[in-house]
């Protein structure tokens, strides 16, 4: 195993650098023909809308903010800099750096979303084949690209689900959204955000959709239902067909969260499998960088029933010319101020091309081969187990469970990726899905060389070994970060919370 | 495939070959064995590839080759703008391991991120004059609908008075985020000289219905709103929250939304540092005051400041989580999860760069050029600029007479120049108008240009 050490420069924050008049940065002057037209443009503000103070920036020269910010990223961890970033649910998989190179091209960054669609052919282009390309990957028949994240393309479904709905004057009926309670959490809280109620359903023994429960809340008041697959134990619905069946029977609609995607691309689906819309995370599946929480992209495909209510403007192609079309009398409108997270599509774009169709399956089965392989060496392990049909494979993650450990040793979850993250190793997402106790979570991706598995593989079997022997050891853990345990408490309590430097100040003031 | 692909270091089959041998399978299509024979997709997915990375870098750059080269940047605004972004901020987004991490959730070995989200946030709230700002949200129009939502479960009352002259883009966004839950948006009309708020509209349209009072500083069409107390007044003697938007880059000349008693500021954080990327990744900014009331119904999230546990230093972590979906599910403030952090780095990043007096340059030569072009278009013969008399930052309106504002983009295009964005279909009224902006990337020498081609146009 190999030593860890986080790099920490106990880093100042910004404010507590610099020198009075220091400046990072300077602008063009203003040329004097210019201010000679114009004269002093301070006297031109109307007074009462002239800031009486200038904000307290900090005052730093280039060099200290460069190494400041530098000091900061190496005390984080990220897929390309560290060892495995097993997070499962986010597919942290690695963010090829020629899509950044090409990302960064003046041709794409410089370009404003409101030029005239004849000086814009080529993004205009690759938003039109990027799109076309997830329609062939989801089975769908048409798509927006406006989401700017997962969530994003979930709200907007639900906002279809409404218009749909709303068309047929059912909305005032149909208010509600079924969701199983493995489910992401963002579902029940999109569902909300378009309005709707949300309906939670058990997971039945195998870890999938109860049939007898979901059979039980449809209804006329059903206006669609939401669902991963495979779901978030990293199990296939093999029910699939059968759920849509009874979800279009009571007239609701199915709405496929695609944070899942990874586990199945060229194997199987959406559209094949009764989805009505289906939203896909470019940051995931597509191999786009996750930027510490985001910029992501989060389009959105429906089958043909549904384009009528997708948001304006839509990429279109005619005779090799792309244009923006706005004409869709029954959209929803927008839900974002421009095209969505062009910067994204662009890197999934570069992604797929470097694929192709038959990589990007290979990427699906490696994946999951990835995942079976982490889930088999570890079930056995002391103190871990696989719960929900272990007979059954796994897709692209396995949820593992350490409520064994966490009874005999009091070593939890928590703790054990604390400890993980003391070996290097960033920690799968813990205590999610809620139906597992002391869930472990672990998506491995395709990206990552056997060794790295291996090297999991063999920190978690330490750790629990030293749950078993000397339980205190990973309780105190990590002690290889920049930072140990950190005071949550504090952080949230109304008497210590600090949410800027201006608070800071203030507390500190206060003594 | 039986090549190994470089981005899976697992495709070589003999190591496939040994991991299927681990599990007792024989073929990688037996971990698929679960899903129906019926929904299986047979064939090959119909996308090219794969390429080499070479291939895939041509390909690439043919496509954005299309993309016309302007003679300097787009005379556009109204929600993305054309400004510099330091050498310094793209080196810092670019290191992997800022921009290949996720969400903070393991707070001891992601201080860096952490770190500059707080300060984000702290840079925020000085431009904004509030104490609260959160981590970020998808764009200035999406904070808008999240801030109308929040005012709205702040004050139990479902009407948002905004300006008429609000953009149009940024007006549908509003009514997808608020329409769900019946929350009403009403315009409030504007001085057709001065293009302000009218003052009496609003007593009127204001009252104990009003959630919230929306108004933009600059404006949509380039102009400072004034009457901003009377307005702080109008809406708070309702009982309403009233929520200016403070434009990323707006100097320190222009007062903070803070000092006149915003209780939420919106606004969009690309200027400060972010490139154009035709229109996305934005930055949605969000501010509030310090009023647990308030931060217990903000969107987002929140980084604080805090101590590791044997109070031994600082740290800093995510926190009041409970308002999240991870945590709440349908009872949360909103649904956000993904945001946009790494625009939050850079806006960091540039104002840090910047400071006060880079800002107050910036302020000052943006206003001045936008100035000199208004005056310089403005004395043209058959053109008005701006269409109204109050102080303009960096956008303002031009309005043609005897051609259309079509012709006059097209004939600019014809020399390599982007106008300002028609406003014709927006804001008929107006007539044949187009909302021009100016900033530091538009010199001198472009705006004479840009002068000459108009003039030009308008004497065809």
């Amino acid at each position: 195993m190999r030593r860890f050490r986080q790099a920490d420069w106990e880093e100042p924050l910004i404010f507590e650098l610099g020198r009075e008049e220091r400046v990072g940065f300077t602008v063009p002057s203003v040329e004097p023909e210019v201010s000679d037209a114009v004269g002093d443009i301070e006297e031109l503000v109307p007074t009462n809308m002239l800031r009486s103070e200038p904000p307290m920036l900090p005052e730093v020269s280039e060099i200290e903010v460069l190494r400041h910010f530098i000091h900061l990223s190496q005390m984080n961890y990220g897929v390309n800099s560290g060892v495995f970033y097993p997070l499962g649910s986010c597919t942290m998989k690695y963010n090829p750096v020629i899509n950044e190179v090409v990302a960064a091209h003046p041709k794409i960054t410089e370009i404003h979303p409101d030029q005239d669609e004849a000086t814009v052919q080529g993004v205009l282009g690759i938003l039109y084949q990027l799109k076309r390309w997830f329609l062939e990957v989801t089975g769908m028949d048409d798509a927006s690209l406006q989401p700017a994240a997962g969530a994003h393309g979930e709200f907007l479904g639900n906002l279809l689900i409404r218009a749909y709905h709303a068309d047929r004057g059912e909305i005032d009926k149909r208010r509600e959204i079924i969701v199983p309670d493995s489910a992401h959490g963002t579902n029940p809280a999109s569902a909300m955000m378009a309005g709707f109620k949300t309906v939670e359903i058990p997971s039945g023994e195998d870890g999938c959709v109860d049939i007898e429960a979901l059979r039980s809340v449809v209804g006329e008041h059903t206006a669609g239902l939401m669902l991963t697959n495979p779901n978030t134990l990293g199990i296939f619905e093999r029910n699939i067909s059968e759920i849509a069946e009874i979800v279009h029977g009571a007239g609701g609609l199915m709405y496929y969260d695609g944070a899942n995607l990874n586990a199945i691309m060229g194997k199987c689906r959406p559209g094949d499998m009764g989805f009505d819309i289906v939203h896909v995370n470019l940051h995931k599946t597509f191999s786009t960088p996750h930027g510490g929480g985001g910029p992501g992209s989060g389009p959105v495909g429906v089958k043909s029933f549904l384009a009528d209510y997708l948001p304006v403007p839509t990429v279109e192609e005619e005779d090799g010319v792309y244009r923006l079309d706005y004409d869709r009398p029954k959209t929803i409108g927008r839900i974002h101020g421009y095209h969505g997270n062009v910067s994204p599509i662009l890197k999934a774009y570069a992604y797929t091309l470097a694929l192709g169709g038959s990589g990007l399956k290979e990427a699906s089965e490696i994946a999951v081969l990835n995942s079976n392989y982490i889930a088999h060496k570890l079930k056995d392990v002391r103190g871990l187990s696989l719960p929900y049909a272990p007979g059954v494979p796994r897709k692209h993650e396995a949820v593992l469970s350490a409520s064994g450990m966490a009874e005999e040793t009091g070593v939890r979850a928590l703790d054990v990726a604390k400890g993980l993250l003391d070996r290097g190793i960033h920690a799968p997402t813990i205590y999610f899905p809620l139906i597992v106790p002391e869930a472990l979570m672990i998506e491995p991706t395709e990206t990552e060389p056997l060794e790295a598995l291996d090297a999991f593989i063999e920190a978690v079997k330490e750790i629990s070994d030293l749950a078993y022997s000397n339980p205190k050891e990973v309780l105190d853990a990590p002690r290889n970060t920049a930072v140990g345990r950190l005071d949550e408490a504090r952080a949230a309590h109304p008497k210590t919370i600090c949410l800027s430097w201006r608070a800071y100040c203030a507390l500190a003031g206060r003594g | 495939m039986n090549k190994p692909h470089p981005y899976m270091p697992n495709s070589v089959t003999e190591i496939k070959e040994k991991m299927m041998e681990e599990l007792g399978i024989r073929h990688i299509d037996d971990l698929f064995s679960d899903i129906p024979e019926d929904l299986r997709f047979k064939g090959e997915l119909d996308i090219p590839g794969p390429y080499a990375e070479a291939e895939v870098k041509g390909m690439v750059l043919r496509q954005l080759e299309k993309n016309w080269t302007l003679r300097c940047p787009p005379f556009l605004g109204g929600g993305v703008w054309p400004h510099y972004v330091p050498a310094v901020v793209d080196e810092i987004v670019r290191r992997a391991e800022f921009l290949t991490s996720y969400t903070p959730y393991q707070p001891e070995i992601t201080q860096g991120m952490l770190q500059v989200i707080f300060e984000y946030q702290s840079l925020i709230c000085e431009l904004v004059g509030l104490e609260v700002a959160n981590a970020s949200l998808y764009d200035w129009a999406s904070a808008l609908g999240e801030a109308a939502r929040m005012a709205s479960r702040l004050t139990r009352r479902d009407v948002v008075a905004v300006p008429y002259l609000i953009s149009p883009q940024r007006l549908a966004v509003l009514r997808a985020y608020t329409e769900p839950v019946g929350i009403r948006v009403v315009k409030v009309d504007y001085d057709k000289t001065t293009g302000l708020l009218d003052l009496e509209d609003l007593k009127e349209k204001v009252d104990s219905r009003t959630a919230a009072v929306y108004i933009e500083n600059p404006s949509y069409l380039g102009f400072v709103e004034e009457g901003v107390e009377t307005i702080a007044e109008t809406a708070h003697d309702a009982g309403a929250r009233r929520r200016p938007r403070e434009m990323g880059s707006t100097p320190t000349t222009k007062r903070a939304p803070g000092d006149y008693d915003a209780d939420i500021v919106v606004g969009e954080g690309q200027p400060l540092g972010n490139h154009m990327n035709y229109g996305g990744p934005l930055l949605g900014i969000f501010a509030c005051r310090n009023d647990p009331r308030m931060i217990r119904q903000m969107p987002g999230r929140l980084i604080g400041l805090t101590q590791t546990q044997d109070g031994l230093r600082r740290g800093f972590t995510m926190t009041l989580q409970t308002r999240e979906q991870h945590i709440r599910r349908e009872k949360a403030t909103s649904n956000i999860c993904s945001n946009e952090a790494l625009c939050a780095v850079a806006s960091a990043v540039y104002l840090s760069l910047l400071g006060p007096q880079g800002l107050r340059d910036l302020a000052e030569v943006v206003a001045s050029r936008a100035h000199y072009a208004m005056r310089r278009i403005g004395e043209l013969p058959n053109i008005r600029a701006p269409l109204f008399s109050s102080f303009h930052f960096k956008e303002f309106t031009v309005s043609f007479k005897g051609r259309t504002v079509a012709e006059v983009h097209r004939d600019l295009l014809s020399s390599r120049m982007h106008g300002g964005k028609p406003l014709v279909d927006e804001f008929p009224e107006l007539g044949e108008a187009a909302l021009y902006c100016v900033t530091e990337m538009h010199s001198k020498r472009d705006i004479d240009r840009l002068v000459s081609a108009l003039e030009e146009a308008l004497e065809r």
